[in-house]
């Protein structure tokens, strides 16, 4: 349903030019979550922004490829273009649920805001539309709360009304972009579940990013590794965790807390990811890599499959053996 | 919030008890002598003392303070020396062409600064951004009185259509259409103070526009003129209004220039001539109704500041 072809975001001009996001495609179908990992700077939250349609102009903007909803090219399309033209309507909820609200607008009047737009609806229509939103999104006592203001409200709740203020724009596809990062581990588990559940509820697909692979392996479908601006690793989810086949997806995944062990002990992948531009020829994870050889600094790594729909960049891929 | 307003009003009286003090020994610090004033140089000494007695200079200048306060307390602001007609009568004089021209002025100054402003903003990195803001660069940094002359000679002289000075009272003959006096002098004083309100506007949109919640704006798909209304300038007006308090109460004083080039009987002039005679208790009066306009307008700004700003507790 959304297709993200050859995905290219740039920044700076002329020779200061950095490609952030390079070459990055994936496909989003109704009721299906694709979880996006990788590590902070990676490009996650900047591939998010240009699926919505709003990067911020002029720094940054869409220079190859391209992003299709149910046939439509909606690349570079902003939100107000969407609803004019009759396009399908991306939604995104974010990291930081304390500074996404306008302090100086009742939450109540932020959800109508959407509603009307997207329903045509005025009025009372739109308001009880509202409270019915905040019910579907369990905030107790929705209609007292409709004149809150976001200051008031926790910052679980605060992310279920941006969920709301998101369902209000009656989306195909959902972005959460690393929704619960902020919030203590009960409240997280929560917003989950109710991420999850909405999914079904509302026929939506779900892009769901973060950095925990462990998140992603109880809610998504299948995965798609982000490092360094370019996809290195996507598919299904239990594929992808029983054979990674990415030198990095496995370091990811010994990232993950291990409950067994009693203590929380990361194993974290040694070195920094890249910046943009930083390299620019060979494996972009070649620095850091356990399994790197001379040819993996100088090639780009060609795609390796592991059945039709789990692939992987790496000239020396772990499951074919390279230990 | 009937508490915080009280809480309030005994704190701008106790600063009002302050400044009074301040007032009164910063003005007797003034060189010069009021008596020679009134007198001149050929005075004999028995004249100046007998003066001196009569306006209670000889005393303590802690007798004459507690002297004048006890006046002030029962709305006496004492006698001018220069004039001989109550301080209080002198100051109502004056008041109505100071304020209706603060009032003016602030009129010019919401209308030019804030829509430019917007307009700067939105248009952040083009041409009429630059122009704008050249424009406002340039308003705020010529001298008043240059500005002031410029618009006589095209609007006065040259064109006719508007007085060049003088401000009949409004309840005198003419009436209401008597504030066209303080057309040009209110756009000369306007011109600086809408220039900073103009920049403040623009600064404050661009910090706005950059917030998390702009974006959750335009993510809903409503209008961009809508988002730059109802949550950009929403917020950036917070910290304009602000602004738009002790501008108002910087006008008065400010004002003095202006009424000079134009020849307006208001309190800014009032005080600079009484300083020249070393009229004490005409400056003692004046800076004292200042101070006052100053906290009256602190204490609306923050009242007003609570309905813009939910998060501001007024406890
Ligand atoms: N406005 C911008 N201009 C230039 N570079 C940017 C801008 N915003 C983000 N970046 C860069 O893009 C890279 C990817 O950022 P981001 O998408 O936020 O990463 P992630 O969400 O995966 O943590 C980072 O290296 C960041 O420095
Ligand atoms: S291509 Fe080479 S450097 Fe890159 S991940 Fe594979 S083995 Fe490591
Ligand atoms: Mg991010």
């Amino acid at each position: 349903m959304l297709t993200v072809r050859n995905l290219v975001v740039s920044g700076g001009k002329g020779a200061s030019r950095v490609d952030i996001v390079s070459d990055v495609s994936f496909e989003i179908e109704r009721r299906k979550v694709l979880g996006l990992v990788g590590e902070s700077g990676s490009g996650k939250s900047i591939t998010s922004l240009a699926v919505m349609g709003l990067l911020p102009h002029p720094q940054l903007w869409v220079r190859g490829g391209s992003i299709e909803l149910d046939g439509a090219d909606i690349t570079e399309e902003p939100p107000y273009l969407r609803v004019e033209r009759g396009h399908g309507g991306v939604s995104m909820i974010f990291q930081e649920p304390m500074t996404s609200l306008n302090p100086v607008v009742p939450i109540g009047d932020q959800i109508v805001e959407a509603v009307r737009v997207h329903d045509g609806s005025t009025g009372i229509t739109a308001r009880n539309r509202a409270q019915e939103l905040l019910e579907m999104v369990r905030i107790p006592d929705a209609r007292l709360q409709l004149t809150a203001y976001p200051h008031e409200l926790s910052g679980g709740m605060r992310q279920r009304v941006m969920i709301a203020i998101a369902l209000a724009c009656r989306p195909q596809v959902l972005i959460a972009d690393e929704p619960t990062t902020a919030l203590d581990v009960t409240v997280q588990m929560q917003v989950l579940s109710l991420i999850r559940e909405l999914c079904d509820t509302f026929d939506m697909g779900v892009l769901f990013i973060t950095h925990d692979l462990g998140v992603v392996s109880e809610l998504a479908d299948s995965v798609s590794v982000m490092y360094g601006g370019k996809i290195v690793e996507n598919g299904p989810v239990e594929r992808l965790f029983n054979v990674p086949l990415h030198p990095y997806t496995s370091g990811l995944m010994n990232c993950v807390p291990d409950p067994s062990a009693g203590h929380r002990r990361f194993q974290t992948i040694p070195g920094q990811a890249p910046k943009p531009g930083e390299i620019t020829k060979g494996c972009r994870f070649a620095p850091r890599c356990r399994h790197a050889q001379a040819v993996c600094t100088t090639d780009t790594p060609a795609k390796v499959v592991d059945g039709p729909l789990h692939s992987a960049q790496c000239h020396f891929p772990i499951a074919r053996g390279a230990s | 919030m009937l508490f915080y307003v009280l809480r309030r009003t005994g704190a701008a009286l106790a600063t009002l008890a302050a400044a009074s003090v301040v007032i009164f020994v910063f003005i007797h610090l003034i060189p010069g002598d009021p008596i020679y004033v009134l007198l001149g140089d050929e005075a004999t000494p028995e004249q100046v003392e007998a003066l001196r007695t009569r306006l209670g200079l000889d005393r303590s200048i802690v007798t004459q303070y507690f002297y004048w306060v006890g006046n002030v307390l029962q709305g006496d602001l004492g006698t001018s020396i220069f004039f001989q007609d109550p301080v209080t009568l002198i100051i109502r004089d004056g008041a109505e062409t100071s304020i209706l021209l603060a009032c003016v002025t602030m009129v010019w100054i919401v209308l030019l600064g804030v829509p430019v402003g917007v307009l700067a903003a939105t248009r952040h990195g083009t041409w009429i951004d630059q122009g704008l803001s050249g424009i406002a660069m340039l308003l705020a940094s010529i001298p008043t009185f240059w500005v002031g002359l410029y618009l006589i000679l095209i609007f006065a002289a040259n064109l006719g259509w508007l007085p060049s000075s003088g401000y009949p009272s409004i309840f005198e003959e003419g009436g209401l259409s008597n504030l066209r006096y303080l057309l040009l002098p209110s756009l000369t004083l306007a011109a600086p103070n809408a220039a900073l309100i103009l920049r403040l506007t623009r600064a404050s949109m661009l910090d706005v526009a950059k917030e998390d919640y702009v974006r959750t704006a335009r993510s809903k798909g409503i209008r961009p003129q809508r988002v730059v209304i109802r949550h950009i300038l929403r917020n950036a007006l917070l910290a304009v209004v602000s602004a738009f308090g002790f501008t108002f109460a910087a006008l008065i004083s400010e004002a003095v220039v202006t009424e000079t080039v134009f020849a307006l009987p208001g309190i800014g002039r009032l005080v600079v001539q009484s300083i020249l005679r070393r009229d004490y208790p005409v400056i003692q009066g004046v800076i004292l109704v200042i101070v006052c306009l100053y906290l009256i307008i602190n204490l609306l700004v923050d009242i007003s500041y609570r309905y813009l700003d939910p998060r501001v507790e007024l406890e």
